[in-house]
């Protein structure tokens, strides 16, 4: 037997990492959300987070966000049932993926000509009759562009629900006499809500903290918690506030990720 | 496609598979535009691709960003298996479970939250923003991917197996670089993919902990892009997207030969 201590060697650079990448991070920005701008001990960021300008702000962030995941999804169901439908529905999938390889930013830079004043959206506009508009630096575009980008990502764990679902239950349902609609609320979409939900949260703490594309499509439309964290941290470099609009936005992580009970799902973007 | 769906679904597909590549195409399409702007195509050009590679700035940025990218995936690869064979040997469920939730920290955390938390802890330490800076974030953020890729093939491998090596007298090394590694392979090729596009991907954690003379392609292009419309980043997003589907395809037939149908769900 080799020593117990040079045989545990191989697990340091992983505990390492635990210790400085994981923990550490957390305490700090934790630590942080605790001192005000003279760093002190104080409870100021936590005051002023009840205040009616913060309140509002995340008010509205989680109102976007929950409209972004209504729209994803609704989009996304169909779109997943119709592809599991198809032939060759694992490469139609891939297809479904290959856009969310291409960087956030390009696509998102897309979006500028597109919904520019000349733009595309406002050439079409103008061919159907209702004439150019102002689209770009509204919520409109920040919605579009949002649904645009977490939909693939809404789409994988429908799919793969939707794939994994017996269809003698359809036709068992189908047997008993349940209309389609019928068969859809009460056996199809119980059996894939799992895949719905995790979906549902690989969207929502994304569209709460993505801070690129509302700079960039939304302009100062619309704020939401990751734009005020990116705006503390790196323009008004209160560092304080940003923990603690940070430690509010791991809270409601904890809280997405406990009512959508899946785990293990990447949330980026 | 299929006639299993009727007419009206297979529009609806049609229309959303248009949709969700048009803006792709939008940009290559305009990227030939010697009109300078992205809703008036006046001439074919290849002026914008010309451009682009004699900005020997922008070419050094390129090049850093797969620097970075390379760097961190083999890193964090080599870091993650050794991670993964450690929770593999962990045999109290609660534990292995405690450090499995760790792990997951950093996969759903917001990208913010993990850039500013990391902008403390350089701070802190002492490390100067830049290259180190970023490549450690990069290394800290597709570990635990790795694990997560890693830690299945581990699981699924026959403890039989390890056995038999050891009664035929294999040693500790042995076991580990003739057994263990070659069986858990597809993992580990799966998860060194995934952190290289997580690395080329990211812009938000880069964006954070990044100083000012050192930049990624994706930082580059928020800040090109924050001041309007430059049709080299067309060029260079037509050049992305073509290398893009490269990695996809190679990645497609990786996955491909090791089973029947790819495992899409962990691809993103």
């Amino acid at each position: 037997m080799e020593n117990k201590t040079t045989r545990n060697l191989y697990t340091i650079p992983y505990v390492i990492w635990v210790a400085f990448f994981v923990i550490a991070p957390i305490l700090l920005v934790l630590y942080y959300s605790f001192q005000d701008l003279e760093g002190n001990f104080s409870l100021t960021n936590y005051r002023n987070f009840f205040t009616p300008i913060y309140l509002e702000m995340t008010l509205s962030s989680f109102w976007y966000a929950f409209l972004i995941t209504l729209i994803t999804l609704l989009f996304a169901y169909p779109i997943a049932y119709l592809l599991t439908k198809l032939k060759h529905k694992q490469l139609w999938l891939l297809l479904i993926i290959v856009p969310s390889w291409i960087n956030l930013l390009l696509k998102a830079y897309a979006f500028l000509g597109i919904f520019g004043t000349y733009g595309m959206a406002n050439k079409f506009l103008e061919t159907i009759g209702i004439g150019s508009k102002q689209l770009l630096f509204t919520d409109f575009s920040f919605v579009f562009v949002s649904v645009y980008i977490f939909i693939p990502f809404m789409i994988l764990p429908i799919f793969n629900a939707l794939d994994k679902l017996n269809p003698t239950y359809l036709d068992a349902a189908n047997d008993l006499g349940a209309s389609r609609w019928t068969t859809f609320r009460r056996v199809v979409f119980p059996l894939t809500i799992d895949g719905v939900k995790a979906g549902c949260q690989i969207t929502f703490i994304p569209a709460l903290s993505l801070f690129m594309l509302t700079r960039l499509i939304a302009g100062s439309q619309v704020i939401t918690l990751g734009t005020a964290i990116e705006q503390q941290f790196l323009v008004t470099q209160n560092w304080g506030m940003g923990s603690t609009i940070a430690v509010f936005l791991i809270i409601f992580m904890f809280i997405i990720m406990f009512a959508t009970g899946t785990k293990r799902r990447r949330a980026r973007g | 496609m299929d006639k299993r769906i009727s007419p009206l679904s297979r529009i609806f597909l049609i229309v959303m598979f248009a949709l969700l590549y048009l803006p792709i195409f939008y940009l290559i399409f305009y990227s030939f535009n010697s009109g300078g702007n992205m809703y008036d195509f006046e001439n074919f050009t290849f002026d914008w691709y010309k451009e682009l590679f004699q900005d020997t700035r922008l070419l050094i940025i390129v090049l850093n960003t797969i620097v970075i990218a390379l760097l961190s995936a083999l890193i964090s690869t080599v870091i993650g298996v050794l991670g993964a064979m450690m929770i593999y040997k962990i045999r109290s469920s609660r534990t292995k479970n405690a450090l499995l939730s760790l792990n997951n920290i950093l996969i759903v955390s917001p990208d913010v939250i993990i850039g500013a938390s990391f902008l403390i802890l350089f701070t802190i330490a002492g490390i100067q923003l830049g290259f180190y800076s970023v490549l450690l974030s990069h290394i800290a953020f597709s570990i635990p991917i790795v694990v997560l890729m890693v830690l299945p093939k581990l699981s699924e491998m026959s403890p039989s197996l390890l056995d038999a090596a050891r009664d035929l007298g294999a040693s500790r090394w042995e076991v580990i670089t003739k057994v263990v590694i070659p069986y858990i392979t597809p993992g580990i090729f799966a998860g060194f993919f995934m952190a290289l596009t997580y690395s080329l991907d990211d812009f938000a954690v880069t964006f954070f902990v990044t100083g000012n003379g050192f930049t990624t392609l994706s930082v580059e292009i928020y800040s090109l892009a924050r001041q309007g419309i430059s049709l080299s980043i067309n060029a260079l997003s037509a050049i992305i997207f073509i290398v893009t589907m490269l990695i996809v395809v190679i990645y497609y037939f990786l996955t491909r030969r090791g089973k029947k149908s790819p495992d899409l769900e962990v691809l993103k």
